[in-house]
């Protein structure tokens, strides 16, 4: 079986967000570059379904040199190659059709992404993905059973879970439950060093999608303003306040 | 050119966000003096729609939201949609909204503006501004392109105008030979007693704090009380104390309700991250220092095994 592992590079969760001075982009100064937590997931179920059936593990990212640290150690967790395509990543869909026709050229069983990334949370590469090849696609995943040709699904929906299931190649969009976050598996000293060999290939795109978005303006949400104290001895008091001053009960 | 928008229901009744979606609709329909389309499943008053601005109603009868698989949703919107001539395109960014939006986009050539937080600030060329950085940043979006599909965040515009329309109404079967689903939905299980956490406007929250999953009772009880949903924080569901599915954070559910009230959660970063935009937050915790209460609009400090149950006991005597 062949697995395609999507990565995004994004900031560490716990980074403080600054823009630059045109408040059209991130201020990457002192910011560390990680795994899309959401990918992780998606990542260590691969490489358990490498390690008890013996699927060879692809990760894909688009962007510039800096996601390749990032596709190292997911070499180093236990992909078996890795793959950049140089092009700029700021469009969801000209990111998703650049892996799409990556995928039409090398065969895949699993396409498996996160269900959004932390950066700008839009969620919408895994389902493009999806479209452009016309295969089934599986969002907000959260268990994952499968045979040679088949996958059994758990998915989230909006207050409750879907079984369902589907042929392969199948889209699959990941999230915390499709493996547990304690069995999320970290890069061992042997894989760090057998990453390093391992093979990295740089792709320039073999073509150019338009990108009809762009960035006006970015900013941060309003500051709440002080937090109102109230005495643990006077708990009506916050029943007052949220009818009265909030007005939400 | 006018609007086409995808109304949820479950079980044939509209959800509070469903009359969200088509205000929203609505309101951009009439800045560019066009028609509103909606396209909606086996809904019982499908109606109950034009109250709200909807000039054509479209009710696929023979198909049911808790049924069909979502690509199925997606191909019988995406044929509706080239039936017609929609500049712009608006859905719920609920789970479902989350699935057919970027099939649809994709197959049909629209751009997809998702995770939307506020009416369009300019319609031509659209923009729009959206949650980024998990709710760290607002990001405002400009698309060059006449084709536009807006997903909004549910809850987080929080409009619903009534603007009576004359309407036409369509129920019509869709020929289910025409086309075979890709994905085959073996079961569902979606609890209808309980509020739903994105739809709910009262969300309580508990956290390590409470020690154990038989100290939920309490929490329960006050949520019963408020109509509210449950959540937890990350380390009570990792813990198995609570189901994921109550997760709000980074890695769970993002929510934006009127008020969240957040019990024994110290508020780490990707906590926050999840709750947020809530345009109220009460943080009760026994540590002063708690960093939750920077980003609180009350607090107590103290013991939640005190203080919970003369919140319920204060409650019930104020809706009295």
């Amino acid at each position: 079986m062949n697995i395609l592992v999507c990565i995004s590079c994004v900031p560490d969760t716990t980074s403080k967000i600054n823009f630059t001075q045109n408040k059209k982009k991130l201020d990457e100064e002192g910011i560390t570059f990680i795994i899309n937590p959401y990918d992780e997931f998606c990542l260590t179920k691969a490489i358990f379904m490498k390690e008890s059936s013996g699927a060879n593990v692809t990760v894909i990212s688009v962007g510039d040199s800096k996601s390749e640290s990032v596709l190292r150690k997911a070499l180093a967790i236990g992909a078996d190659n890795a793959v950049r395509i140089n092009a700029d990543s700021d469009s969801s869909k000209s990111v998703a059709n650049l892996i799409a026709d990556y995928c039409s050229k090398n065969k895949f069983d699993i396409i498996f992404c996160g269900r959004e990334s932390i950066d700008f949370n839009g969620g919408q590469v895994p389902g493009f993905i999806a479209a452009k090849l016309n295969l089934p696609f599986i969002n907000s995943c959260v268990g994952l059973d499968y045979t040679d040709d088949k996958i059994n699904a758990k998915r989230e929906i909006d207050s409750g879970h879907e079984m369902c299931e589907c042929s392969l190649p199948a889209v699959v969009a990941g999230q915390k439950g499709l493996v547990e976050e304690k069995d999320l598996k970290i890069p061992s000293m042997r894989g760090i060093m057998t990453a390093r060999t391992k093979p990295l290939e740089i792709l320039d795109p073999e073509s150019t999608y338009n990108n009809n978005i762009e960035i006006l303006e970015l900013s941060k949400p309003s500051e709440r303003s002080d937090c109102k104290i109230i005495s643990e001895d006077n708990v009506g008091e916050l029943v007052q306040l949220l009818h009265k001053e909030a007005k939400v009960i | 050119m006018s609007l086409f928008t995808l109304i949820e229901n479950w079980e044939g009744r509209f959800k509070k966000n469903s009359f969200e979606t088509v205000s929203y609709a609505k309101k951009i329909a009439d800045k560019l003096n066009s028609q509103l389309t909606v396209l909606t499943f086996s809904a019982k008053q499908p109606s109950e729609l034009s109250k709200f601005g909807a000039d054509k109603i479209i009710n696929i009868s023979n198909i049911k939201f808790e049924e069909a698989s979502n690509d199925l949703i997606a191909e019988i919107c995406q044929n509706h949609i080239q039936d017609g001539d929609y500049q712009t395109l608006v859905f719920s960014n609920t789970n479902l909204g989350k699935n057919v939006s970027p099939i649809i986009s994709q197959k049909l050539n629209y751009e997809l503006l998702s995770n939307v937080i506020s009416h369009p600030d300019s319609i031509s060329p659209m923009s729009v501004k959206c949650k980024a950085y998990s709710s760290k940043a607002i990001v405002e979006y400009q698309s060059s392109s006449k084709l536009n599909a807006i997903s909004i965040v549910p809850n987080s515009i929080g409009e619903i105008n009534e603007s009576p329309v004359e309407f036409e109404l369509n129920e019509i079967e869709f020929n289910k030979s025409t086309y075979e689903p890709k994905l085959k939905v073996l079961s569902r299980s979606e609890s209808t007693e309980k509020i739903s956490l994105p739809d709910a406007n009262i969300v309580v929250s508990a956290g390590r704090g409470l020690k154990g999953p038989e100290n939920w009772k309490m929490i329960e009880e006050l949520a019963n009380l408020l109509n509210a949903g449950t959540a937890c924080s990350k380390p009570v569901s990792d813990m198995g104390w609570r189901p994921h599915s109550e997760h709000v954070g980074q890695t769970g559910i993002a929510i934006n309700p009127e008020l969240y009230i957040a019990i024994g959660i110290s508020g780490a970063i990707q906590h926050l991250a999840g709750v947020n935009s809530s345009k109220n937050i009460v943080v009760i915790n026994s540590d002063p220092e708690a960093p939750f209460f920077k980003s609180a609009d009350y607090g107590i400090v103290g013991d939640a095994f005190d203080i919970i149950p003369k919140l319920i006991e204060e409650i019930k005597q104020y809706k009295n």
